[in-house]
This record gives C-alpha cells, sequence and structure tokens, in this order.
C-alpha cells in the first residue's frame, strides 16, 4: 500500500526539549491512524508537521509523495482538512460562512452557491441544514464539532488531520461522534490522522495505531495487534486503562 | 437663574457665530481623527504582526500621549507654526496612541485556537488578518477610536488658543473678555458634541458588535 504521508528521520526541538526524536513512520492511502501517548509526548508537533504548522529542523515530510519542504504551504493546507480541539469556528461567521470557508479561500466555489455546496455537507456529518444561518455561540457542544468536521471536509481533501477534535464534547455525544468519523471515513476513502489521548478512542477508531512517548515510536500497528503484543512498558500501562475507561 | 439667561440670550443672538464654531470644531476633529486612526490603525497592525516592535513604537506613542496638549501645541509653533494645522497634528500625535494600543491589543487578544484553524486551513497572513484579526477586534479598536474622537474634540478646544478656531475660540473670548456666560456657552457646546458624537459611535460598536457576534 503507498503512503500518503511519510515522516523520515525528523526531529523537532522547542528550545532544549525535544519534541519528536527521529521519527520515521508511514501513514497508507485511506487510512485511519490514531495517534495517542502522554501530553507532551510530540503527538500533535507530528500532526503539525504534516500540514506544515511546524517544520522539521532535520528530517523530511512527504506528502503524497512530495517533500512538504518543496511544497508551496498555503495549497498543501487547503487540500488537507484540519479539525482541532476547540474547533477553532470563527465567530462572527455563520455555519454556512465556515463551512464554505476552505473553498472561498481558494476561489472554488462562488457566493451563490455556497447554499447548495454546504447542504450536502451539514448533513453528510448528522447536521440540521436549517442551522447554516446560525452562528457558532448558538450550537451546542457536539453541533460544533459536526461543523468543524464539514469545514474540514468542504475542499474535499483527501487527507484529514483531527487533533483531539472530540476532547471538549460530553460522552454521549462523543461515542457517537466516533461512530460517524469511523463511517465517513470509509464512505469517504480518506486518509484521517487523529490525535487523541483517549486509550478506547485510539482503539476504536483506529485501522492502526501509534504510541508514542518522548517524540519517540513505541508502537506503531493494529489495535489487536497493539493489544495483544504490547512493545513497551508504557503500552501495557496504557492498555490496562481500557475498560476502566467508559 | 440671571446667569442661564444670559447664556441663552447669546445662544439666541449669536447662532451663526456658534454654528460656524461647530463646523470649524467639526472639521479639525474629522480630519485627525482620520488620520490619527489610519495611522494608529496601521502601527497598531504592525506591532501586532512583528512582535519586536512592539515595545519601542508603544514607548514612542506614550511619550506623546504623556505630553499635556497645550504643551504639545506649544511645541510644535516652531515646526509647523500657529493654527489650524497645528491643533490638526498635536490631536494627530494625541489619538495615534489609543488607536495604536488597542489595534494590538484586539489583534493579539484573538483565542489562539481560531488563528490556529484560520492558519490550518490555509489562509494567507493577508486573509486572516481581514477575514479574521480586524473583524474580530472590531470592538476593541471601535473603543479605542470613541476615545481618540472625544479626544479629538477636548484636545480641539485648546486650538483657539494658536487660532485653531473651533469651540474652543468661544471659551477664549469668554475669558479674555471677562464674559463668564459666553466661555460656559462654549464649554456646554463642546460637552454636548462630544456626547452626541460618544453617543453616535457607541450605537456604531454595538452594532457592529452585534453583527459580528463580539464581545
Amino acid at each position: 500500500m503507498e503512503d500518503a504521508i511519510r515522516f523520515e528521520h525528523v526531529t523537532v526541538r522547542y528550545g532544549v526539549q525535544t519534541a519528536l526524536d527521529d521519527f520515521t513512520i508511514g501513514i497508507h492511502e485511506g487510512e485511519f491512524l490514531t495517534i495517542i501517548g502522554r501530553s507532551g509526548c510530540g503527538k500533535t508537533t507530528a500532526l503539525r508537521l504534516i500540514n506544515g504548522l511546524r517544520t522539521p529542523d532535520e528530517g523530511h515530510v512527504y506528502v503524497k509523495g512530495r517533500d512538504i519542504a518543496d511544497s508551496d504551504l498555503i495549497s498543501l493546507r487547503r487540500s488537507i482538512g484540519y479539525a482541532i480541539q476547540d474547533v477553532g469556528l470563527f465567530p462572527h461567521m455563520t455555519v454556512k460562512d465556515n463551512v464554505a470557508y476552505v473553498p472561498s479561500l481558494s476561489g472554488m466555489w462562488n457566493k451563490s452557491e455556497k447554499d447548495e455546496k454546504v447542504r450536502p455537507l451539514l448533513e453528510m456529518v448528522g447536521l440540521d441544514p436549517e442551522l447554516m444561518k446560525r452562528y457558532p455561540d448558538e450550537l451546542s457542544g457536539g453541533q460544533k464539532q459536526r461543523v468543524g468536521i464539514a469545514r474540514a471536509l468542504a475542499a474535499g481533501p483527501e487527507i484529514l488531520l483531527m487533533d483531539e477534535p472530540f476532547g471538549a464534547v460530553d460522552e454521549i455525544t462523543r461515542r457517537s461522534l466516533q461512530s460517524e468519523i469511523k463511517q465517513l471515513q470509509k464512505r469517504l476513502h480518506i486518509t484521517i490522522v487523529f490525535v487523541t489521548h483517549d486509550i478506547h478512542e485510539a482503539m476504536l477508531l483506529g485501522d492502526r495505531m501509534l504510541v508514542m512517548d518522548s517524540g519517540k515510536v513505541l508502537q506503531l500497528d493494529r489495535p489487536e495487534t497493539v493489544r495483544e503484543k504490547p512493545a513497551a512498558p508504557f503500552v501495557k500501562e496504557l492498555l490496562s486503562r481500557v475498560g476502566t475507561e467508559t | 437663574m440671571e446667569f442661564l439667561q444670559k447664556v441663552i440670550h447669546i445662544y439666541i443672538e449669536r447662532w451663526p457665530w456658534f454654528l460656524e464654531l461647530i463646523g470649524e470644531q467639526l472639521r479639525i476633529s474629522l480630519i485627525s481623527v482620520f488620520l490619527a486612526a489610519s495611522i494608529g490603525l496601521v502601527i497598531g497592525v504592525l506591532i501586532a504582526e512583528y512582535p519586536r516592535f512592539r515595545e519601542p513604537v508603544m514607548a514612542v506613542c506614550n511619550v506623546f500621549y504623556t505630553i499635556p496638549a497645550i504643551a504639545l501645541i506649544g511645541l510644535l509653533i516652531p515646526l509647523i507654526g500657529i493654527g489650524e494645522k497645528n491643533a490638526i497634528a498635536a490631536i494627530v500625535l494625541y489619538g495615534i496612541m489609543p488607536m495604536v494600543r488597542n489595534t494590538c491589543t484586539g489583534i493579539t487578544g484573538i483565542n489562539a485556537g481560531t488563528i490556529d484553524a484560520a492558519t490550518g486551513l490555509g489562509s494567507t497572513r493577508w486573509q486572516i488578518l481581514l477575514r479574521i484579526r480586524l473583524p474580530l477586534a472590531s470592538g476593541v479598536i471601535l473603543a479605542g477610536l470613541r476615545n481618540v474622537v472625544v479626544m479629538s474634540i477636548a484636545t480641539g478646544s485648546i486650538a483657539a488658543f494658536v487660532g485653531g478656531g473651533g469651540l474652543g475660540e468661544a471659551i477664549y473670548r469668554g475669558i479674555t473678555m471677562y464674559n463668564p456666560a459666553m466661555t460656559f456657552a462654549g464649554g456646554f457646546m463642546l460637552v454636548v458634541l462630544a456626547l452626541t458624537c460618544d453617543f453616535i459611535l457607541g450605537l456604531i460598536e454595538k452594532s457592529i458588535k452585534k453583527k459580528w457576534r463580539i464581545s
């Protein structure tokens, strides 16, 4: 299987702190990869390298076979969906304008097309299209997350980056969002890189899961394999939480 | 009571002159507010985008803001002489500070997640500024503009002392002719003008904040 994203010997430092240390992995096309680890283990840094929000101090990151150091970062970011924990919806824009943000930046949609293009996107993420004219402060936490996902998918990206996207919603909404994102990924056949601190979520969603510690790869494998053969004591420790978390 | 009757009498008798003074006052204020707001906005945006210049620029603006208005007008006389230009220059130098400070505070105070999302979704720096930062900072920027407008009317009243015209002339004439009713009439008109401008700008600020859902 071809790699949609590839990290080769990537090292990232924040001052004296090493966030990623000789990090080398490949993420397959159409794969749902979950990344899990302690806070500060480098999982968000790894994600931010993919869309060029952070540049490596050493090594290379390839997206669709092209080194992002040689890519136009603006075009690259527009071709990659991005959803973050506190959603980052623009509070002064309606749901419609938030969802249409990326296509309107690149002139993909004109004003008159917005309604008809946004409607199916909202339906796809399980939202009533009537919410289109609402502002983010008029939505629930779960609705905001769904709008964030619709916005990330609006330009039809082949890669979607999600940084603890369901971290701020209640448990019931979280379960429902997890199941919906998994279905969406299968339907759209896109590559999703999903950062989480919840081992249950990482195992449930990931085709493969990456366990990280101190900027290094501890294990990268299918959830069943990680469960059966944990490669390090920290992985075992993480797995011990499965079943204790609801 | 007798004093108030004198004031009303002055207004009735000399209303064309007061209208002329109000016109001059508004003209001086509008020109200086436009200049101070434009320059302050640009500088505010620049120091928000380039933080290393923030401290020195704010320090210079602070110096102008700290000099008493009458002293600033006096200091400008050797450079640009007396009259309207002097008054406008003084108000502009004064007005830049609140605009720079509020623009910079408004822009840098935006939620980091919002800017991160805009960047991660592929916005250029310019698009982030125009589509995200300035609309979201507009509430704070407008508060700065209100400050500049009220201040321009107050400082503009001193312009009369250097022949700059405006309602300060009524106050000045009242003092030199020992006519307290005239001084009061000019001062009261200035207060009404400042409060009216502040009220109108308050309404505009409220409607923009409502439109863009900003607090």
